[in-house]
């Protein structure tokens, strides 16, 4: 009834970075077995340990079955039809932007992520991640001189073994779950942070993850972790190709905030969705986690997802320390036959532990959107505070939207608040803002955004912008 | 049928127009013409077709035009979008203004004035400018600051929903403005508001339509025509005195006049 014809006539959007770069890449034969995971990881010439941390993992993934709990609908995955290792070709050791291949940097350019040192983003450092391999960190130098660490996980390795050693596969272990075990079997590289105690990072920190080969998938692992009284705010964005195949992108990110420290992380995620048949798109299983080992440490995740044909995440903290706090600001939105089971676990360990979780999932065409997400309170969890919630939106009459919340307590001293709604954009609201000369898709956009409003506002600046103008972008059209 | 010499073009133009939805016909052949400076009352009882015309002038997108033509400064209008009507000039001011939860008032209302003033190839507004120009229109309608900061017509009293309708329509300033039943639901104090605040805003270049079931707004707003609906039409069209004959005898005595057509 919505102005359906208007509708029928705007003109779709094609997604904006579905272009492939035509680069010569080193690419390993498709398939997984151990030959496989050995050669990954001597072509990053790793430490024993890191080989181990692989091959256990691996054995453990053989013996794992793959989960299919969530409300997800897909074809099952040939995990030995993937390519687990793709690299655009480089000269052996890179010392300087100068040298990185012209076409890689364009690439970048075209994202909106300019690299080189004239064009940079000025208060961001970014680390550009190409299929397997980041490419370019900037302003290194700058944040080393804070002590500040930003480098790729694989650069770490080589330079700050005893940090990887220390930390990775603390907060995620191996065994946590079947994705979770793939990734540490076969990551490839991913973004490392270091903050040292008593920091507050000059600078907002980001890594882009673009993924350009259609046969590989993307499994690349990030770790941050902030020292004492640290704090740092780091940004996640992500794109691919448009391809008629599903790629897996399954990622591990782990963080861990030590006492007083806090640890902001926002992530727009826009990777390939499919085409309106659902043909295509990426499968973006990734398992993020984060530890407040301290005391008074402060996680907080936001997101904004609005790609994949198919999103599977959870977001969580583990509040450990006393008086530690743990937030999720998530807005999911799908359309077409897109399928998001999103949402987060806030595990309350330790006593007066404090977390938040603002929920916003809108489906629009045929799409599933499902919040999904587990409170629990421990035994020592006393005092603590959990405070949910959840709104859907639906456009449309084919959308669905479901909310499963869980709520575990063992601790009768502890609150937990859970609030849900559900609304749908009415033809009255609409026609309420037509007749005031605001166009149909701009009168949409403009009650999305202000459906979302208590998300954006936790995004830092750009960051929100942004997300405002994707979430119009992909809802074009999407309302009839 | 307006005997009157018209010196100008008329700015609304409704010609035998008639209309649907869901297949059920609500007008019936309505015929309407408002020159600039005029006022014009439409009354009726609930389900005549008052609110219905509204709308349709507006552009709602609910019904179907299946005879007619509804015409703004002698162009058809009957496929234009309501966005397109709103940006040209047309104000619709509504019963029940609609909530919209999460979207500023302030916001809102600065890209409605911006889009009517792209139209008129004015110079679009700034926040800061925007801030300057509606500050002196609160004045108009007496409401508070605080307003803007709200979601839209979101946990406004009845009152204030209407007057923020106003103060909509002080920012557009529109040609013509449609005002159902604007009237209703408010109380002495706001109906004096609301009503000198139409008066400020109209002028001799502008139209208006007051669609009111009551005498106490046309006490405030004086209409140069009274049109009395029944069943998607206009049975009776009469000067300002209608209305009060109409007070007096109730709308059991139009019954009458269409037996009489």
């Amino acid at each position: 009834m919505v102005n359906e014809n208007l509708v029928k006539d705007v003109v779709k959007e094609p997604y904006k970075y579905g272009f492939v770069t035509d680069i010569e890449t080193e690419k390993i034969e498709k398939g997984l077995n151990e030959d496989v995971i050995k050669l990954i990881s001597q072509k990053k010439e790793e430490p024993k340990f890191l080989l181990d941390f692989r091959l256990k993992a691996f054995k453990k993934w053989q013996k794992m079955k793959e989960p299919d709990w969530a409300a997800l609908g897909y074809k099952k995955i040939d995990y030995q039809n993937i390519i687990y290792y793709s690299a655009p070709k480089q000269k052996e050791k890179i010392s300087s932007l100068d040298e990185v291949d012209p076409k890689l940097l364009e690439t970048f350019d075209k994202l909106g992520i300019p690299l080189t040192e004239q064009k940079k983003l000025t208060n961001v450092a970014v680390d550009a991640v190409f299929d397997s391999v980041s490419i370019a960190t900037t302003f290194r130098e700058e944040l080393a001189e804070h002590g500040v660490i930003f480098c790729s996980i694989s650069e770490a390795v080589k330079n700050h073994a005893d940090l990887i050693e220390k930390y990775l596969g603390t907060v995620v272990p191996a065994s946590d779950n079947y994705f979770a075990a793939l990734n540490s079997a076969v990551f490839s590289d991913g973004s490392f942070v270091y903050i040292p105690k008593g920091v507050t990072c000059p600078m907002d920190l980001s890594s882009y993850f673009r993924i350009n080969s259609g046969d590989s998938g993307q499994f690349e692992r990030t770790l941050i972790i902030a020292e004492e009284s640290s704090s740092v705010s780091y940004l996640e964005g992500c794109t691919a190709p448009m391809f008629d195949t599903n790629t897996l992108h399954a990622a591990v990110v782990e963080l861990i905030a030590l006492d007083d420290a806090s640890i902001k992380y926002s992530t727009v995620q826009n990777w390939y969705a499919g085409d309106e048949e659902g043909i295509g798109g990426i499968f973006n299983f990734v398992t993020k986690r984060g530890k407040c080992l301290g005391k008074r440490s402060k996680i907080s995740w936001s997101q904004v997802e609005t790609g994949s044909a198919i999103t599977w995440k959870y977001p969580s903290c583990l509040l450990l320390g006393e008086e530690s706090v743990g937030e999720f600001y998530s807005v999911a939105l799908t359309n077409n036959l897109q399928q998001a089971d999103t949402g987060t676990k806030m595990i309350h360990i330790g006593p007066k532990t404090k977390s938040t979780i603002v929920s916003k999932g809108i489906s629009a065409g045929n799409s599933k959107n499902s919040y999904r997400g587990l409170v629990k309170m421990g035994t020592k969890a006393t005092g603590s505070r959990n405070y949910s919630q959840c709104d859907s939106m639906l456009i449309g009459d084919q959308a669905s939207a479901n909310t499963f919340p869980y709520i575990k307590s063992q601790q009768p001293n502890s609150e937990i608040e859970h609030e849900a709604s559900t609304c749908r954009i009415s033809e009255d609201q609409l026609f309420y803002l037509q007749s005031r000369g605001i166009e149909f898709e701009e009168a949409v956009s403009m009650m999305v955004s202000g459906f979302c409003r208590d998300v954006f506002n936790q995004l830092p600046m750009e960051f929100a912008a942004e997300a405002d103008k994707l979430l119009a972008l992909k809802l074009e059209g999407s309302v009839g | 049928m307006q005997s009157k010499m018209k010196e100008s073009d008329p700015i609304l133009e409704v010609e035998n127009l008639s209309a649907s939805t869901d297949n059920l016909p609500i007008l019936k052949g309505v015929s309407l013409t408002v020159y600039p400076g005029e006022i014009h009352a439409i009354m009726g009882r609930n389900g005549c077709g008052k609110s219905t015309l509204s709308k349709i002038i507006a552009g709602h997108p609910s019904y179907n035009i299946t005879n007619g033509d509804i015409k703004f400064l002698g162009e058809n209008i009957n496929s234009l979008e309501p966005e397109e009507r709103s940006q040209s000039g047309i104000f619709l001011g509504f019963q029940y203004p609609i909530e919209i939860p999460g979207v500023s008032n302030l916001e809102f209302l600065r890209v409605s004035t911006n889009a009517r003033r792209k139209f008129l190839n004015k110079e679009e507004l700034d926040t800061f400018d925007f801030e300057e120009l509606v500050k002196e229109k609160l004045e108009i309608v007496k409401m508070d600051h605080a307003f803007l900061s709200r979601s839209v017509n979101q946990g406004f009293s009845g009152g204030e929903k209407k007057r923020n309708e106003i103060l909509q329509m002080a920012l557009l300033e529109p040609k013509i403005a449609i005002l159902d039943e604007t009237d209703s639901g408010l109380d002495i104090d706001a109906l004096r508001i609301v009503a000198s605040g139409i008066k400020k805003i109209s002028n001799a270049q502008t139209g208006i339509i007051l669609i009111t079931h009551y005498q106490r707004l046309l006490d405030e707003i004086k209409p140069n025509y009274v049109h009395v609906m029944s069943d998607g039409q206009i049975i009776k069209t009469g000067e300002s005195d209608l209305a009060l004959e109409l007070e007096e005898k109730g709308y059991e005595w139009t019954d009458n006049f269409i037996k009489e057509t």
